[in-house]
C-alpha cells in the first residue's frame, strides 16, 4: 500500500479527552444524519473514571482489514488515506474485524455494511467538534514521511491500561 | 395521527411482580402538555396512584419505580435522566434528575423510558438491549457495593453498557439513598435508592444501539445544537473548577454554607478549597458526562489511611454535606466520605444533613453516647465514617437515621419523651427532605426566602421556588428543565431553550404557554400529589410551608453575621407565590385553575383537600 505525502491521521491526546463522546454525535449525525452513537465511527471507551480511550481507524500501514476482506469491498483512499467501505460487496462477514489488531471496525443492527472512520474526506467531524467544544483532544496531521512515531490500533482496555488506568493507580479492578 | 419527534410515545412497562413485559403507547398529547421526564412522572402517577395516593406506601409494592428521559435528552448538549416515584421523603412526586448514559441508551433502545411496577421476590437486575428485555437474577450482586457491582456486572453482560444500580443502602431501604448511575452520580433527591430496593431490584442496564428518533426540524436543531455548545463552552471558569469551588465561595463570599448543621454559614478556612483541591487531588481535569460540552466533573484520589478513594469533585454539595456540615475541613478525608457515600449508594446530601443533625444532637447532649455506642464530635474521620456506613446498613442508631432527618427527628423525640419541635428545630429539612447546601439567610445566594418552603420538591435546592413567577427564578424553570430532561448547567437562556426544544419537537410553545400553562400544570399536579402525601407523613400548609427553623436564627458569623429571614416575609412572599400561579391561600390549586390547565379529573380530590384545611 502506499504512504503518501498529503495523508491525514487523526491523533489523539489521551490527557485532553474528557470523555464526553460529542465526536460520537458529530460523527453519527455527520454520516447517519440522527444521533446515534452505536453507529459512529469513533468511540469512546472508560473503563477506568477520566480514562477515556477514543478508539477509532488510525490506518494501519499494512491495511489488514483491506488484506483480508474476501469480497474487495475494503479500499484505501489514496488522497486521505482512509479505508473506504462499498456497502454493496459488504457481506458483514466481519473478516475485517477479526483482522484489525484493534477490533476497530464497526457491525451494528439497522447497518447493512461494517463501519469504518472515512475521515470524513478529509475533514473529520469528529475533530472539528472537539475543537468547537474547546477540547482538541483530537487532531487532525498531514502524515509525516517518518512513521516511526503513529497511534497503532489497539484494543481500548489495553490502551487504557497502558496511559494510566492500573489497579496500582486507581486500586480497584476494571 | 400526529407525529411526534424527538420522542418516541413508547415506555418500557417491566413487572416485577409477575414477570411480565410490555410497551406502553404514550399518546403525543400527553407530551405536548407535560413535556416528559418530570411532568410525564407527576402525569403517570396521577394516572395510575392518584386516587388512592394516600394509601400507597412508597415502599411497597404498589409503588412505581420510573426511569424517564424527556423530548431534549440526547439532542441537547449535556445528557439528564429524570427518576422519579413516590418518594419515600416527601410522600409527593419528586423528579430526581442524574447524569447518565443511560438516558440516551434509552431512547436508542426504542424507549422514552422504562416503568417498573410491582416487586419481585428475589433480587434481579433488568436487562434491556434493545427490543429484547431480561428480568435476570441477581442473587450474585445482591449486597455489592458500587465498584464491585460495575465490575461484576460488566462480567455478566459483557462489554460496559450503561447502567443505574442501587449499593447496599437502597437494598436495606434506607430513605436517603440514591439510584446510582456509573461510580458517582446519584439520583438523591426523593429516596428512589430505597424505591429500587423494596422492588428488589439491583440494576437497570440499558444497551440501546438503534438511532434516537428524528427530529422536526434538523436544519434548525443542528444550527442552534452548534449556538449552545459554543455559548457553554465559553464558561471557563465552570470548566476550569465545576462547581467545586463553591466549597470556598459559597461559605467565604457569601455565607450561604452549610457549616456544622447549618449553626453557621460561613468560614474563612482557605485550606478547606477548590484550589487545595486541584493541587492535591485532581487527577483528571476536565471530565465530562455524555455529550457535554462544559466538563464541569474533575476525578480527584486521596490516600487516607492507606485506602485509596476515587470520586468526582468533590462537587460544591458533597464538599458541603461531608465537609463542612460535619465540621470537617480535611480536603482529603472529605473526598474518602464522598466516595464511600457514592460506593454505599447513599445520597450524600440527605445523609450528610442526618449526619450533621445527629453530631449536633450529641453535641447538645440530646443523644448520649450509649444511644450511639461511639463518640460523635465535629470534624472526627473515624467516627463519621462509621456512622455513614451504620446508616447504610441500618445498624444501631444508623437504624432509624436511615430514616432521614425528618423522620430521625421525630422517633428520636418519641425515645427522648420530648415535644417533637424540641428536636425538629435542629432539623434542617422542608417536608423530609434535606435542604441542599444554598442558605437563604445572608440573602447574597441565589435562593429566596421562600426557596424552599413553597418548592414542590421540598428542600431541593435544584428546584426551588422564587418570584416573579413567570420568569427563571420561579420553579416553573427547574421544572421545565427536568421535563424536558437537560442539564441546569448547560441549559442556557429561555428563549434559546424553547427554540432547541421546539426544533426538536415541531412543536410551538410560546414564553407565555411556558409560564402560564405548561409549567403552572405540572406544579399543581406535584402539589396536589405533595399535599396529598401519606400514609406515614403528610404536610399542612400552614406547618410546613416554612423554613427549618434554623433560617429564623440569625448568622452568628461572618461578614452578614446578624442576617436572617423574618416569617412575615415568608408569608407575604407565599401569598404573591401562590397567587400568581393561582393557588389559594393555602397554596392549594383553585378549581378555576386546575379546569384552565386541563386538570379537570383533579378537581375532586383537590375539594377533599380543600375541605380538610376547613377552606371549602
Amino acid at each position: 500500500m502506499s504512504s503518501q505525502r498529503g495523508q491525514l491521521w487523526i491523533l489523539v491526546d489521551y490527557s485532553l479527552c474528557t470523555g464526553c463522546r460529542l465526536c460520537e454525535i458529530a460523527c453519527s449525525l455527520k454520516h447517519e444524519g440522527a444521533v446515534w452513537p452505536a453507529a459512529s465511527r469513533i468511540t469512546v471507551y472508560e473503563y477506568y473514571p477520566g480514562v477515556a480511550v477514543p478508539h477509532y481507524c488510525v490506518q494501519c500501514p499494512d491495511y489488514p482489514c483491506v488484506a483480508a476482506c474476501p469480497t474487495k469491498a475494503l479500499r484505501v483512499d489514496q488522497a486521505t488515506g482512509a479505508v473506504l467501505v462499498d456497502p454493496s460487496l459488504c457481506t458483514l462477514c466481519a473478516k475485517c474485524v477479526e483482522a484489525c489488531p484493534g477490533r476497530v471496525p464497526r457491525i451494528v443492527g439497522g447497518k447493512p455494511h461494517v463501519l469504518i472512520c472515512d475521515l470524513c474526506g478529509g475533514d473529520p467531524a469528529c475533530a472539528r467538534e472537539c475543537a468547537r467544544a474547546g477540547y482538541n483532544a483530537l487532531r487532525v496531521v498531514r502524515r509525516p514521511a517518518n512513521t516511526a512515531v503513529k497511534h497503532y490500533a489497539r484494543p481500548p482496555d489495553l490502551v487504557a491500561e497502558e496511559i494510566g488506568g492500573s489497579r496500582a493507580v486507581w486500586g480497584w479492578e476494571r | 395521527m400526529i407525529r411526534a419527534y424527538g420522542i418516541w410515545g413508547r415506555l418500557l412497562v417491566v413487572d416485577l411482580a409477575s414477570g411480565r413485559v410490555s410497551a406502553e403507547s404514550v399518546h403525543p398529547v400527553v407530551y405536548r402538555m407535560f413535556v416528559g421526564g418530570r411532568g410525564l412522572a407527576a402525569y403517570l402517577l396521577w394516572r395510575e396512584l392518584g386516587r388512592r395516593w394516600r394509601e400507597v406506601d412508597p415502599l411497597g409494592p404498589e409503588n412505581m419505580l420510573l426511569i424517564l428521559t424527556g423530548p431534549l435528552t440526547g439532542y441537547y448538549p449535556g445528557i439528564k435522566l429524570v427518576v422519579s416515584g413516590k418518594s419515600p421523603q416527601s410522600n409527593g412526586v419528586v423528579g430526581s434528575a442524574v447524569s447518565s448514559h443511560v438516558a440516551y441508551a434509552i431512547k436508542a433502545a426504542g424507549y422514552d423510558g422504562i416503568v417498573v411496577r410491582g416487586a419481585s421476590r428475589d433480587p434481579v437486575y433488568l436487562y434491556v438491549k434493545d427490543d429484547a428485555v431480561e428480568i435476570r437474577d441477581a442473587g450474585r450482586l445482591w449486597g455489592l457495593r458500587g465498584l464491585e457491582l460495575i465490575g461484576a456486572l460488566r462480567k455478566e453482560v459483557g462489554g460496559d453498557p450503561p447502567s443505574l444500580y442501587i449499593g447496599p443502602a437502597g437494598e436495606n431501604l434506607v430513605r436517603t439513598a440514591a439510584v446510582m448511575a456509573r461510580w458517582f452520580h446519584a439520583a438523591g433527591y426523593g429516596g428512589y435508592g430505597a424505591v429500587m430496593g423494596s422492588k428488589r431490584l439491583k440494576a437497570v442496564v440499558v444497551d440501546g444501539t438503534g438511532p434516537l428518533p428524528p427530529v422536526a426540524d434538523r436544519d434548525e436543531f443542528l444550527k442552534l445544537r452548534h449556538e449552545v455548545i459554543d455559548k457553554v463552552a465559553s464558561r471557563t471558569t465552570f470548566r476550569m473548577w465545576g462547581t467545586t469551588s463553591g466549597i470556598w465561595s459559597v461559605g467565604h463570599d457569601t455565607s450561604s454554607e452549610p457549616v456544622r448543621n447549618w449553626q453557621e454559614e460561613w468560614h474563612d478556612r482557605d485550606e478547606f478549597s477548590h484550589v487545595v483541591i486541584q493541587r492535591r487531588h485532581w487527577v483528571k481535569n476536565p471530565w465530562a458526562d455524555w455529550g457535554c460540552p462544559l466538563a464541569c466533573m474533575k476525578v480527584s484520589r486521596a490516600v487516607v489511611d492507606g485506602n485509596a478513594y476515587v470520586t468526582d469533585g468533590p462537587d460544591y454539595e458533597m464538599g458541603a454535606y461531608l465537609g463542612s456540615d460535619l465540621g470537617l475541613f480535611e480536603v482529603d478525608k472529605v473526598i474518602a466520605l464522598t466516595s464511600l457515600a457514592d460506593d454505599l449508594g447513599l445520597c450524600g446530601i440527605q445523609t450528610g444533613n442526618v449526619l450533621g443533625f445527629a453530631v449536633e444532637l450529641y453535641d447538645r447532649g440530646v443523644l448520649s453516647r450509649e444511644d450511639v455506642g461511639y463518640e460523635l464530635a465535629w470534624g472526627d474521620f473515624g467516627s463519621l465514617k462509621r456512622l455513614l456506613e451504620d446508616v447504610a446498613y441500618r445498624r444501631g442508631i444508623g437504624s432509624f437515621l436511615a430514616e432521614g432527618t425528618y423522620r430521625a427527628a421525630l422517633e428520636i423525640a418519641r425515645r427522648k419523651g420530648l415535644p417533637a419541635e424540641e428536636v425538629l428545630r435542629y432539623a434542617v429539612q422542608v417536608k423530609g427532605v434535606g435542604v441542599g447546601a444554598h442558605g437563604i439567610r445572608s440573602r447574597r445566594d441565589y435562593p429566596q426566602p421562600i426557596a424552599y418552603a413553597a418548592s414542590v420538591q421540598g428542600g431541593d435546592h435544584t428546584s426551588v421556588a422564587g418570584l416573579p413567577v413567570d420568569s427563571e427564578e420561579s420553579e416553573i424553570w427547574p421544572a421545565f428543565l427536568d421535563s424536558a430532561v437537560v442539564c441546569m448547567f448547560t441549559s442556557v437562556e429561555e428563549a434559546t431553550m424553547l427554540r432547541f426544544l421546539n426544533a426538536v419537537t415541531g412543536w410551538s410553545v410560546t414564553r407565555e404557554e411556558l409560564y402560564r400553562t405548561v409549567g403552572p400544570r405540572i406544579l399543581a399536579l406535584q402539589r396536589v400529589l405533595l399535599l396529598l402525601g401519606g400514609p406515614d407523613a403528610r404536610w399542612d400548609p400552614r406547618v410546613h410551608d416554612d423554613n427549618p427553623p434554623r433560617f429564623y436564627e440569625p448568622l452568628p458569623t461572618g461578614p452578614y453575621a446578624g442576617s436572617a429571614v423574618t416569617r412575615e416575609e415568608v408569608s407575604r412572599g407565599l401569598a404573591d407565590y401562590y397567587k400568581q400561579l393561582g393557588w389559594d391561600e393555602l397554596g392549594v390549586p383553585t378549581e378555576e385553575t386546575l379546569k384552565r390547565l386541563g386538570l379537570h379529573d383533579v378537581v375532586e380530590i383537590v375539594r377533599g383537600i380543600r375541605r380538610e384545611l376547613g377552606t371549602g
